[in-house]
């Protein structure tokens, strides 16, 4: 094959370098960390909320899959670190990796309920899916400590060095590193063949077996790999907290999950982030100047974003930077 | 004509046995026994709802068959997945909308060379570090004249440029045997022109079964052609034949086809 070295290859071959603003991006939440020193546990939360979304942007945003029952997940991972810590295993980072291995598994075993059909069929065998661990855990209270939560989770200090503290600064470092370093690893995925790959089947499954694509297995994985990552965020939680309430396999967590990645824009991974921050910063800011009404004001966004820019927030922001940078 | 002889040849690449494909009590193709040589520019002439369409369907596995069977240079591949079969040289292209809107035209080509170069599972490396997917997903955009769109999106190509993609994302799996529903569909005379001279550029290694309306187009391109009616098999032959039988002309042709054209 000859090797006629296109320009137009360049905005491909450039595609996946790190951008000014991302770097930016990624100073703002050193910067938090300064600037508001009382605010640790709210920006543990929200890190762990933005690993979250992540995890359900490569489902939803990436291949196309929408769920309504990711909340599974997040909850395996949280009861997973809750129950070893209490067993004895409270290293943090062994926690991480059994609870996002396990996360992972229940994605593998649960994606083959969860990928057949349409869209209706998926949203509904997802919310299934979560409905039976929520039970599962309320009924196995023996275990789970059911509707009364998981308490005494002591977590021994981070790498042996960092105890976690009252004021959530090593939470916020731990949650944040860890985001930081799978937002990283999930760049690298989407910008790779194989995430180009999910992005044609998010645009059109039926071409791509045409292409020679094992589409069934390619949503296997991603969503396997979803489902671990947002075990992850579940173990963050618990961890940080050092307690497991059973809300985290509740459907509200799934459906606020939903708005966050449709209000930031999903299929960018930024989207994902910037959903979170915006929504946990109005939650915060709304719900204290007047909490009966926070839900009012949520349901109004949602409405408009709907109608009115369905590429969330990512997409507001690059049509108005459209003409001054060049678009993709 | 008929079936007769077919699975004997050694140069059949492509064959089918019986093969049938019923809807909901409708038989849109029947007990079909059709052979593509090695190499073989074969087309595929019939009325509407003679069930070409559901021929390739079957063929490439969209569709799963009623009855009988595929073979795919002396495989079985009835029960074959459609990937599985792209694999093994088994590539189609579709009449319509079948393409990636979002993307660009060098985005989707590089998304089906990747595949064929086995890359779709590597989540590593970025899709612009692959340099040798890259280099063959230019030379497929400078084959079809694609080049100048490069960076469009799929969605604002012109349709005939949309049907070279077509093609091109096609050409991208390397196929053994090519099956092209009609690629030239709505496409304006000099875009089609166009098009048909990238097929007929396609290397003789490739055998093609391509279905087409426009009889000129079918005439000079083709060395065999097969005539379907009514889901089923009714005359096979050598253009020159074909355009002399009398069924063919009866329904399809119609009796004022003139033969000097052939």
């Amino acid at each position: 094959m000859n090797n006629p070295a296109l320009p137009e290859l360049s905005a491909l071959r450039q595609a996946a370098r790190w951008r000014r603003a991302e770097v930016i991006f990624w100073l703002l939440p050193l910067a938090a960390y300064f600037a508001f020193p009382s605010k640790l546990v709210l920006l543990s939360q929200m890190a762990i909320t933005a690993l979250f979304a992540l995890s359900l942007d490569l489902i939803l945003g990436y291949a196309g899959i929408i769920s309504l029952g990711h909340v599974a997940f997040f909850g395996v991972g949280a009861y997973a670190a809750g129950l070893l810590a209490r067993h004895g295993y409270a290293d943090p980072l062994l926690g991480l990796a059994v609870a996002g291995a396990l996360a992972a598994i229940v994605g593998y075993l649960s994606s083959f309920l969860v990928l057949r059909g349409g869209d209706l069929t998926r949203l509904m065998a997802t919310l299934g899916v979560a409905m039976m661990l929520f039970e599962a855990a309320n009924q196995l209270g023996a275990y789970t400590g059911g509707v009364d939560g998981l308490q005494g989770v002591v977590m021994r200090p981070l790498l042996g060095q960092f105890a976690f503290d009252l004021y959530g600064r090593t939470a916020y470092g731990y949650s944040l590193t860890v985001l930081f370093a799978l937002f990283w690893l999930a760049r690298r995925l989407v910008h790779s063949p194989f995430g180009l790959s999910l992005r044609g089947i998010r645009q059109n499954a039926r071409r791509m077996p045409a292409l020679g694509v094992p589409v069934r297995a390619r949503l296997v994985a991603v969503y396997s790999l979803a489902a671990a990552y947002a075990g992850v965020a579940g173990a963050l939680l618990t961890q940080t907290t050092q307690f497991v309430s059973l809300d985290v396999l509740a459907f509200p967590r799934s459906a606020e999950l939903l708005l966050i990645v449709v209000l930031g824009g999903a299929g960018c991974l930024y989207g994902a982030l910037i959903g979170t921050i915006v929504f946990m910063s109005a939650h915060h800011f709304l719900a204290g100047i007047n909490p009966q009404f926070w839900p009012f004001w949520l349901g109004a966004v949602l409405v408009l974003v709907v109608l009115f820019a369905r590429d969330g927030l990512i997409g507001l922001g690059r049509r108005w930077a459209a003409p001054a940078t060049e678009k993709r | 004509m008929g079936s007769a002889g077919y699975g004997k040849t050694m140069s059949t690449v492509l064959e089918t046995h019986g093969l049938g494909k019923t809807f909901a009590g409708f038989v849109a193709v029947q007990d079909l026994h059709l052979g593509v040589e090695e190499g073989a520019r074969h087309a595929l002439i019939g009325p509407n709802g003679a069930g070409k369409t559901t021929l390739i369907n079957l063929l490439s596995g969209f569709l799963e068959p009623t009855s009988g069977e595929v073979f795919l240079a002396g495989e079985n591949i009835t029960r074959l997945a459609q990937h599985k079969r792209v694999k093994r040289g088994l590539v189609r292209t579709f009449q319509l909308h079948e393409l990636f809107a979002d993307f660009t035209v060098l985005e989707s080509l590089t998304l089906a060379v990747s595949e064929r170069l086995g890359l779709g599972w590597r989540c590593w490396r970025a899709v612009g570090a692959h340099s040798a997917a890259l280099a063959e997903a230019a030379a497929l955009l400078a084959e079809l004249q694609l080049a100048d769109v490069a960076d469009e999106k799929t969605r604002t190509l012109s349709y005939g440029k949309q049907r070279l993609l077509e093609i091109a994302l096609a050409l991208a799996a390397r196929p053994r045997v090519l099956l092209l529903d009609e690629p030239a569909a709505g496409v304006p005379t000099s875009e089609s022109r166009e098009l048909y001279a990238a097929i007929a550029r396609l290397p003789r290694s490739v055998a093609v079964l391509l279905i087409e309306h426009d009889m000129d187009l079918v005439f000079r391109f083709a060395d065999r052609i097969s005539v379907l009616a009514g889901g089923a098999l009714i005359a096979e032959g050598s253009p020159r034949a074909i355009a002399k039988d009398p069924r063919v002309r009866e329904v399809y042709l119609g009796p004022d086809y003139a033969a000097s054209n052939v």
